[in-house]
């Protein structure tokens, strides 16, 4: 696509290889492109690799920064090797190579110091049906060795109300629907105060009205201080919740930085609705706006370097040329559109 | 189901600075709950009552065919304890141990020992567990702890419910042991008792077994199968006397040994060599689970 100047301190890798890091020098006045190594960072890897016994590539290289007190969105299609990260960042699996550090300590030799300050929902809730969801709670408490018996109780129920199951906590947890078992899974993550909450598609598999709640509650942690971590392929719930964003295709990172920075990338689109579509492109075309996309009663292009000064202009052109303008204006750049263009393929690949 | 009846309640803002700087380390007690977790789980599943509940059926039916049978002349098959136990009751903890101990036993132990770490795989729980962190070591520690007991349980099951059938069908009395010696019922049950621990530990070897089997692989009824199977193929091959040279290494050998205890003096050979070969099973297949739990990917 266009050459969008690479702003503020987002890093970007071209999906082709590694060899794209070789770049111009950046002009001296700029900051460094490259993420400070703030000694602050939530989680950070380097070169982060994970190849599977089958010779399958999942992560390739991940260089991630992941800074305190962020909500931090991790997008990418299925498969993209999201949650391959995040079973590495959770020390379940081993890197092939690289390293990952989370609250400061490396990971997989830190679990035991590490884990029990972080909440995590991963690949969706697993629970004991036998049991009730308060009994489901109390096991994955017990199982934390550094979690004070004597408060489990009144923790189990404290992480019950928060997700909105007491009065389903006596019921056997093969008895939930799929959202109360999601909202079981993150009652699990926030049995005790964490400094890092990790959430792989916590929204999968819910209704509207379970998506709005889970937003929620990300939103109400991650104000009382808690940096949290949310995997998602779906890119308005990126754009709604989060702070940062970092986007994986085929197991490399794209690109990382703010939300703000990110959707700054796309570039907005100019629509012209009208019924004469031939003419009004043409007259787009005569007046260098590039890519123009006919549609069903719409024309739209780029500006690209033209800047928004040629509006009233090209408006004016266009009357002039007796196009019947319904609507002129610019739609805003999403961050999906920003996918589109650092990655040159749909984003949704398998819902 | 209406969400709207369950929708979540007003949370009030935490006031008070919501992440401890320094977390203390795990005390004893917080180490230990983990083990008593397992154990409540383990006895919790309808699974494990089931399996209890055969066991528990096992003597009664015994005891039931014997005292049918008791005007037929015994024909000196069957476990050498039957015969006596027309005349006492106490004997029919012994023989339903005989009977239980090669294969109802080693199957219900083969089934929750292989279930272990591959049912909570298969079941997704087990990530859940590593990344509160219950720590591999400590996880596989109260996995066998878990099985151990439900050894002792499965014995003790059969034992109690031999002893009430035996009351209840056949006299009891004096004890006349393998060597002819008689004593007293009073001296006869901690003696039942030693032989149910014996028995007990006799299956530890196993529990090793099938949690090894159980880190293998990622579907509980898989494992759960294998275990069973390994149990009957090596219960087989210790009847062929062509294998002499291996026979007494396998760990089924020396589990009838448990009738030495019913001599005087108790004869403690078999039982101390059944006590080591259970030992180093133990220790070759658990230190084998551990390698293979504490490196394994856990992608399920």
């Amino acid at each position: 696509m266009t050459g969008t100047p690479v702003t503020g301190d987002v890093t970007e890798e071209s999906v082709g290889g590694r060899a794209a890091e070789v770049r111009p020098a950046p002009a001296p006045s700029a900051p460094p492109p490259s993420l400070p190594a703030g000694p602050d960072d939530v989680i950070r890897t380097r070169g982060l690799t994970k190849r599977f016994r089958g010779g399958q590539l999942a992560v390739d290289g991940l260089d991630l920064t992941v800074p305190r007190g962020s909500v931090f969105g991790f997008l990418g299609p299925n498969g993209s090797g999201k949650t391959t990260t995040i079973r590495m960042l959770m020390g379940l699996i081993a890197p092939t190579s690289g390293t990952a550090s989370v609250l400061g300590a490396s990971m997989p030799q830190s679990v035991a110091t590490v884990l029990p300050r972080v909440g995590a929902l991963i690949e969706g809730p697993a629970l004991y049906g036998f049991l009730t969801g308060r009994d489901n709670l109390d096991r994955f408490d017990a199982a934390d060795p550094t979690a004070d018996p004597r408060t489990r109780r009144q923790r189990v129920e404290a992480a019950l109300e928060r997700v909105g199951l007491s009065a389903a906590a006596g019921k056997k947890a093969r008895a939930y629907s799929l959202g109360m078992k999601q909202r079981l899974g993150l009652a699990s993550a926030l049995l005790r105060p964490r400094e890092l909450l990790v959430l792989d598609e916590p929204t999968n598999g819910l209704d509207p009205q379970g998506m709005r709640e889970i937003r929620t509650l990300v939103r109400e942690v991650a104000a009382e201080g808690t940096t949290v971590f949310l995997s998602s392929h779906l890119l308005d719930e990126i754009e709604q919740v989060c702070s940062h964003a970092a986007v994986m295709s085929r197991g490399r990172l794209v690109v990382q930085g703010t939300v703000a920075e990110l959707a700054a990338r796309a570039q907005g689109r100019l629509v012209v609705r009208t019924p004469d579509t031939a003419k009004a492109a043409e007259v787009l075309a005569a007046h260098r706006v590039a890519g123009p996309a006919v549609e069903d009663g719409r024309v739209s292009g780029e500006l690209g370097a033209l800047g928004e000064e040629v509006l009233p202009g090209l408006c004016a052109a266009l009357v002039a040329a007796g196009v019947r303008v319904h609507g002129f204006g610019l739609e805003r750049g999403t961050l999906e559109d920003a996918f589109v263009a650092l990655t040159g393929e749909g984003f949704d690949v398998a819902g | 189901m209406s969400r709207a009846d369950v929708s979540r309640a007003e949370v009030p803002r935490a006031a008070a600075p919501p992440v401890p700087a320094g977390r203390g380390r795990g005390t004893a007690s917080g180490y230990l709950a983990l083990f008593r977790n397992e154990l409540r789980l383990v006895f919790r599943r309808l699974r494990t009552r089931v399996l209890l509940g055969i066991l528990a059926l096992l003597p009664v039916l015994i005891g039931v065919v014997v005292k049918l049978n008791t005007d037929s002349p015994h024909d000196g098959r069957g476990p050498s304890f039957i015969a006596q136990t027309t005349q006492n009751g106490v004997f029919l903890i012994f023989t339903a141990l005989a009977v239980a101990l090669p294969v109802f036993l080693p199957m219900t132990v083969g089934v929750v020992a292989g279930d272990a770490v591959a049912g909570e795989s298969a079941a997704g729980t087990l990530r859940y567990l590593l990344v509160a962190p219950a720590g591999r070591t400590r996880l596989l520690a109260a996995k066998f702890t878990a099985g151990l007991v439900f050894c002792l349980a499965g014995t003790v099951v059969v034992t109690l419910s031999a002893l009430a059938a035996g009351a209840v069908l056949f006299p009891l009395g004096d004890v006349t042991l393998i060597s002819g010696d008689t004593i007293g019922l009073v001296d006869a049950l901690p003696r039942a008792a030693l032989v149910a621990a014996v028995v007990a530990l006799s299956l530890s070897g196993l529990v090793a077994i099938g949690l090894f089997v159980s880190t293998l692989t990622g579907s509980g009824i898989a494992a759960m199968a294998a275990t069973v199977g390994l149990v009957i193929t090596v219960q087989i091959l210790d009847g062929f006397p062509q294998l002499d040279a291996i026979r007494p290494f396998l760990f089924p050998h020396y589990w009838m040994s448990f009738g030495d205890l019913l001599r005087a003096p108790m004869y403690w050979d078999n039982i101390l060599k059944d006590l080591g070969l259970q030992a180093a099973y133990v220790a070759v297949f658990g230190s084998a689970a551990w390698a293979r739990f504490t490196s394994r990917d856990i992608s399920a």
